[in-house]
C-alpha cells in the first residue's frame, strides 16, 4: 500500500484513540472548590477575554491569582484568548492543535530524519502517535502540551534539515508557550553554538551566530510585546512563571528529591535557599557532560541524545518539578524509537506508569490500561524491539568493560529479562494501586512506591543514555557503522 | 503467513474494541441498552410462561426463544455485577456496573465472530504470487470483517449482539464453503431461532441445500438429475431443523403460547419505514409521494384538508397512509421481496454453482429483502455487506460493487449517532474503514475499481455529510423542517444501494448465462 494511505490510516487511528480518551471524565470533573486543569483553561479564557493585557498576571480584584492564576508565558495567554472567542467544544481545540502542529511534525520527522524502509517509518509514526503519556495528559487530564512539544519537535525537524534560523524560531515559540521547555533549551543552545564553532568563528560561524541571536531576540520581543512597556510587568510575569517560593517539590514525583525525602527529610532539614542552590548545582553537574559533548560534536544523533539527557537531568534534579514534566524527556525518547527501540519503549512505558497516581485521581484507569497495552504491543511488534536486542545494537560496550569480571554474560539477554521483570512489576503495582487499600499508617504507600520505582528506572536510563552519548567517538567512523552520524 | 496475518488483524481489532470500552464511562443513551437490560430482567426474574406476556416495559421480548435462553444464561453472570439490573421494574436502570457488564458481554460474545472470521479466511481462494502481509487476501478479508465500521458502530457504540449473530452466520457460510453442509445447516437453524430476521435469507439456504445437497449428482449440462435424490440427506436436514426448532419453541408450544409468541415476533403494527428511513425502495417511494403531494397542493390539484394528517417523517413508528401513490401494506412488501429474490433463487436451482453461487444468492436475498421489506432497519444492510466481503476479495467486479455498497451502506448508519461527541468518532472510523477498504482492494486487484460516475457519487456523500451536519443546522429551516437532513441522507443512500443491488443482480444473471458445471 502506498505510503500516504498507510500514514493517513495511522494518523486517523491516533486521532481516534485521542478522541476516545477525551470522552472519559476530565480532570477535576465535579470536584469543587478548585476543580482541575479543565477549569484552569476555562478560567484563563475568561481572564484573557475580559481583562486588559496588563492585568493578566497581576493579582487584582477581578483576577484572583490563587484561583488558577495564569502561570505560563504569553503565548498560552494569547491562545486562551483565541479559544475564548469560539467557546465551543473545548476538546476540539486540543484535537485541532494536535492535527496542525504535533502530528505533521511527527510525520515529517519519521519520513525525513529517521532511517529504515518505508514500512519502518510508518511504524515509527504509529508508535510515536500512540505514546500513552501525551494522549492521557492532553486529552484526559486536559492540557495543551502538544502545542509546546509540537513546536519543539518542529524545531528539531527543521534543524535536522539544516535550516538553523527557522529551527531556533520554532523553539523560541515553543519556549514562549510553556516555560518548561527550558529543559530543552541547553541542547538547542549547545547544538547551534557548536555548529557555529564548526563553521569557524571568524567567518560564516559568526554570521550564523548573529542571525540566530537576532531571530531569538526579535521573537521574544514580539511575544512579550504587550508587556515590554513596563519592567514591573516583565518581573511579575517572570515571578508567575518561576514560583521559587513553592519549595523543592510538591506531591509525589519520581525525581531525586522526592525519593531522597523518603530516607532523609530534606525538605525540613535544609532552608529554601539552600534547597534552591543544591538543586541548581546538581542539575548543572548532571547536564554538563552531555552538553559539552554536544558542543564538540553537533550532529543530529548527538542532539537527540542530548535532548534526552538534558531534560531527564532537569526532571530528576530540578526545583518544583511536576510529574507531568516527564513528557519533556519523553518527546526526544520518542525520536529514539527507531534507533534504540527497547530502551526507548522501556522509558516511555515507565514514564506513563510514573503518572499513574495522577490518572487514578482523574478516573482514567481504563484509558491508561488500554493505551499502555496497545502501545507496548504495537511498538514491540512493529519495531522488532526484541530482535534489536544484541549487545552491539544496544551499544552496551562500556557496560561490558565495567563488568569485566563476568565476561560470559550476554548483556542483551540480561536487558531483555530486566525489561520483562520491570513490565510485570509495573503491571503488578498498577493492579495493587487500584485493587488494594493502603494501610492506615501509610496512606500514600502506593503513590510513593510508584514514584520510587519510576525514579530508579529514570536514573538508570539517564546513566544509559549519557553513556551512549559520551562513549561515541568524536570522529565518525566511515565504515560499516550504520549509526555513525 | 495466514495465522500471522490473522493475529495482526485480530490484535488491532482487540485494541479497537478496548478503545471502545473507554466509552464505558460515557453514558450511553441508546435504547438498545435498556432493551437488553429489560430482557435480562425478564428472563431472570420471571418464569418461562410469562416471558412473552410481560409488558411492564415498552421493549417487550421480540426475538425467538433461543435468544431468550441466551439472555437467561447471561443474566446468571449479570447478577454478580449488579443485582438491581435484573429487577423488571427498574426501568432505565444504568448503574456503571450494568453498563460495564453489558459492554463486556458484547466483547466476549464477539469471540464467536472472531472464530468465524478465521474460518472464512481459511476458505478464501488465494491468488498466485507472493504478497506481503498487508496485501494478502486473508488479511484484507480479516480486516474488512473485524474492522467493519457498521458492526463497530452498531455493536459497541450502540448496543447489540450482532457480532455474535453475524459470527454464527459467517461460520455457517464458511462451513458451506468448506463442504461441511450439515454443520452449516445446523448453525443456520440455530441462528434463525436466535433472530428471525434471518428468515430473509432462508430461501437461499433452503433451495441451495435442497438442490445441491439432497441431489447428490447433476446432469452434464448442470440440470437436475432427479434420480440422484438422496432421502437420507433430506431426512438429516429435516431432523436438524425440527430438533432445533423443538428445542427453542417446544416449551411454548407445550404451553399453548405459540400465537402470542408469533405476534410478538412479527409486530406488523409498526410502520412501513423505521424512524430513520432505511435507504431502500420505500424511502424513494415515500419521497416521490411527498413530492407529488406538495406539488399537487402547490398546483391546486389537491385539497390540503383531504391529505392524511399523520406524517411519516415525524420520527415515530406509526402507521400512516400515503397521500397520492397507493398505500403499501405488509403483504405487498412480502410479494415484492419474493419477486425480487425469485430470479436469484431460481438460478441456483437451475444452474448451481456450488457454495460460492449460494453465497452470491444469499447476498442478493439479503439485499432484496432490505430493499423491499416491511419496517426495515438500516442496520440490516450489514446482513448483505458482511457476507459480501468474502466475495469481494476474490473477484474484481465484486470488489467494485462492494466498495459502492459498503460506503453507501455505512454512511446511511450515520444518523444513528447524532450527538456532538459522537461526530468525530463516526467520521474518523468511517474514514479509517473507507480508506483502508479502497486502498487495500485497489492494491489487491491492481487498478481502479470504480468508474468516474460512481466516484463522483461517493464524493457526493461528503457533500451530503457537510450539508447535514454543518450547513443545515445553521440555516433557518432547522426548526420548521428538522427531518430534512435525514430525508436527504436516506434518499441519497438509497440511490447507491439500489444501484449496487442492480449491479449485483446483473453479475449474477450474467454468470448464470455463461456458467460451467461445478461439482458440489
Amino acid at each position: 500500500m502506498e505510503n500516504w494511505s498507510l500514514v493517513s490510516i495511522c494518523v486517523l487511528f491516533g486521532l481516534t484513540a485521542r478522541w476516545a480518551v477525551s470522552l472519559n471524565s476530565y480532570s477535576g470533573a465535579g470536584k469543587p472548590p478548585m476543580f482541575g486543569d479543565y477549569e484552569a483553561q476555562r478560567h484563563w479564557q475568561e481572564v484573557t477575554y475580559n481583562l486588559p493585557v496588563h492585568e493578566w498576571y497581576f493579582n487584582t480584584t477581578d483576577n484572583n491569582l490563587n484561583y488558577w492564576g495564569l502561570d505560563y508565558p504569553p503565548l498560552t495567554a494569547y491562545h486562551s484568548l483565541l479559544c475564548a472567542h469560539d467557546h465551543g467544544f473545548d476538546f476540539c481545540w486540543v484535537l485541532v492543535a494536535d492535527l496542525l502542529i504535533y502530528i505533521p511534525a511527527v510525520v515529517l520527522y519519521s519520513f525525513y530524519l529517521s532511517e529504515g524502509s518505508n514500512k519502518k517509518k510508518v511504524c515509527t509514526v504509529l508508535c510515536i502517535l500512540l505514546y500513552p503519556g501525551l494522549i492521557l495528559i492532553d486529552y484526559g487530564h486536559f492540557q495543551y502540551n502538544s502545542i509546546s512539544l509540537g513546536l519543539a519537535l518542529w524545531g528539531v525537524v527543521v534543524l535536522g534539515l539544516g535550516w538553523d534560523v527557522l529551527g531556533s524560531l520554532a523553539f523560541v515559540l515553543s519556549l514562549n508557550y510553556k516555560q518548561m521547555e527550558l529543559y530543552h533549551s541547553l541542547p538547542f543552545f549547545c547544538y547551534l553554538l557548536g555548529k557555529c564553532f564548526k563553521q569557524g568563528l571568524a567567518g560564516r560561524g559568526l554570521f550564523l551566530l548573529v542571525k540566530i541571536a537576532v531571530t531569538v531576540l526579535v521573537t521574544f520581543a514580539l511575544c512579550w510585546l504587550p508587556f515590554l512597556s513596563d519592567p514591573g510587568q516583565i518581573l511579575q510575569v517572570v515571578h508567575r512563571l518561576f514560583p521559587v517560593g513553592r519549595g523543592l517539590f510538591e506531591d509525589k514525583v519520581a525525581n531525586t528529591w522526592c525519593s531522597l525525602n523518603v530516607l532523609i527529610k530534606i525538605k525540613t532539614i535544609l532552608s529554601t535557599d539552600t534547597q534552591l542552590y543544591f538543586s541548581l548545582t546538581t542539575t548543572l553537574l548532571a547536564i554538563l557532560p552531555s552538553s559539552i559533548k554536544l558542543l564538540m560534536k553537533p550532529t543530529l544523533w548527538q542532539f537527540k541524545l542530548a535532548l534526552v539527557n538534558s531534560s531527564l537531568a532537569f526532571f530528576l534534579f530540578s526545583f518544583q518539578v511536576h510529574e507531568k514534566s516527564i513528557l519533556l524527556p519523553a518527546l526526544p525518547v520518542c525520536l529514539l524509537l527507531n534507533d534504540l527501540p527497547l530502551p526507548a519503549i522501556w522509558f516511555l512505558q515507565a514514564s506513563t506508569f510514573s503518572m499513574l497516581p495522577l490518572f487514578l485521581k482523574d478516573g482514567l484507569l481504563v484509558p491508561y490500561v488500554v493505551t499502555s497495552l496497545a502501545f507496548l504491543f504495537f511498538s514491540i511488534y512493529l519495531l522488532s524491539a526484541f530482535e534489536h536486542c544484541s549487545e552491539d545494537k544496544l551499544r552496551l560496550g562500556p557496560y561490558r568493560r565495567l563488568l569485566i569480571c563476568m565476561p560470559r554474560m550476554d548483556l542483551g539477554r540480561v536487558t531483555k529479562w530486566k525489561f520483562y521483570f520491570s513490565i510485570t512489576a509495573m503491571a503488578g503495582l498498577s493492579f495493587m494501586s487500584v485493587a488494594l487499600a493502603p494501610p492506615d499508617q501509610l496512606p500514600d504507600l502506593f503513590p510513593l512506591l510508584v514514584s520510587v520505582f519510576s525514579y530508579l528506572h529514570f536514573l538508570g536510563l539517564l546513566l544509559y543514555f549519557n553513556i551512549v552519548q559520551i562513549a561515541e567517538p568524536l570522529q565518525s567512523v566511515r565504515k560499516n557503522q550504520k549509526k555513525s552520524n | 503467513l495466514a495465522s500471522v496475518s490473522l493475529i495482526t488483524a485480530l490484535a488491532v481489532h482487540c485494541v479497537v474494541l478496548l478503545t471502545m470500552t473507554v466509552f464505558s464511562g460515557y453514558f450511553s443513551h441508546s435504547t438498545d441498552f435498556e432493551v437488553h437490560r429489560n430482557w435480562l430482567a425478564i428472563t431472570h426474574s420471571l418464569p418461562v410462561s410469562k416471558w412473552y406476556h410481560e409488558n411492564t416495559s415498552e421493549w417487550t421480548l421480540d426475538y425467538p426463544p433461543l435468544f431468550a435462553w441466551f439472555e437467561y444464561s447471561l443474566s446468571h453472570v449479570a447478577q454478580h455485577f449488579d443485582k438491581e439490573m435484573l429487577v423488571v421494574q427498574n426501568l432505565i436502570y444504568t448503574s456503571p456496573a450494568t453498563i460495564l457488564f453489558q459492554r463486556l458481554s458484547v466483547i466476549v460474545t464477539d469471540i464467536v465472530f472472531i472464530y468465524a472470521v478465521k474460518e472464512c479466511c481459511r476458505s478464501v481462494r488465494e491468488e498466485k504470487g507472493s504478497k506481503d502481509l498487508l496485501g494478502h487476501p486473508f488479511f484484507i478479508l480479516a480486516a474488512l470483517l473485524l474492522w467493519n465500521f457498521g458492526l463497530l458502530i452498531v455493536d459497541h457504540i450502540h448496543f447489540q449482539y450482532n457480532g455474535f449473530l453475524f459470527g454464527i452466520l459467517l461460520l455457517s457460510v464458511a462451513r458451506h464453503l468448506q463442504g461441511r453442509h450439515l454443520e452449516g445447516a445446523l448453525l443456520f437453524t440455530v441462528l434463525l431461532n436466535l433472530k428471525h430476521i434471518y428468515l430473509y435469507i432462508a430461501p437461499a439456504y433452503g433451495i441451495f441445500l435442497l438442490r445441491s445437497y439432497c441431489f447428490t449428482k447433476d446432469n452434464t449440462d448442470g440440470s437436475v438429475r432427479w434420480s440422484s435424490f438422496s432421502p437420507v440427506r433430506l431426512v438429516a436436514l429435516g431432523s436438524i431443523v425440527i430438533s432445533v426448532g423443538a428445542l427453542s419453541f417446544g416449551p411454548f408450544i407445550a404451553m399453548g403460547q405459540l400465537p402470542q409468541v408469533l405476534s410478538r415476533l412479527f409486530p406488523f403494527k409498526r410502520g412501513l419505514c423505521h424512524a430513520y428511513w432505511a435507504p431502500n425502495v420505500w424511502a424513494l417511494y415515500n419521497m416521490v409521494d411527498k413530492a407529488l403531494s406538495v406539488l399537487g397542493v402547490r398546483l391546486k390539484l389537491l385539497d390540503v384538508a383531504k391529505l392524511p394528517k399523520a406524517s411519516m417523517t415525524g420520527g415515530l413508528v406509526q402507521e400512516f397512509q400515503h397521500s397520492i401513490l397507493p398505500s403499501v401494506s405488509p403483504s405487498i412488501t412480502l410479494i415484492c421481496t419474493l419477486l425480487s429474490i425469485m430470479p436469484a433463487v431460481l438460478s441456483i436451482w437451475c444452474r448451481p454453482r456450488g457454495a460460492r453461487g449460494f453465497l452470491r444468492c444469499l447476498v442478493v436475498c439479503a439485499l432484496g429483502s432490505f430493499m423491499f421489506g416491511w419496517h426495515v432497519h438500516e442496520k440490516a444492510i450489514l446482513m448483505a455487506i458482511l457476507p459480501f466481503s468474502i466475495l469481494a476479495v476474490e473477484s474484481r467486479e465484486d470488489a467494485g460493487i462492494f466498495l459502492m455498497l459498503t460506503t453507501t451502506g455505512h454512511y446511511s448508519l450515520f444518523p444513528l449517532l447524532f450527538t456532538a461527541a459522537e461526530l468525530p468518532i463516526k467520521v474518523l472510523l468511517m474514514l479509517l474503514f473507507t480508506l483502508y477498504s479502497f486502498t487495500s482492494l485497489k492494491k489487491l486487484f491492481r487498478g481502479s475499481l470504480l468508474n468516474p460516475l460512481e466516484t463522483t457519487y461517493l464524493l457526493g456523500l461528503v457533500a451530503v455529510e457537510i450539508l447535514c451536519e454543518v450547513v443545515y443546522p445553521l440555516s433557518p429551516w432547522q426548526h420548521t423542517l428538522p427531518f430534512v437532513p435525514l430525508l436527504v441522507t436516506s434518499v441519497y443512500c438509497s440511490l447507491g444501494v439500489s444501484y449496487s443491488f442492480i449491479r449485483l443482480y446483473v453479475s449474477l444473471l450474467r454468470q448464470h448465462g455463461t456458467d460451467k458445471h461445478k461439482q458440489l
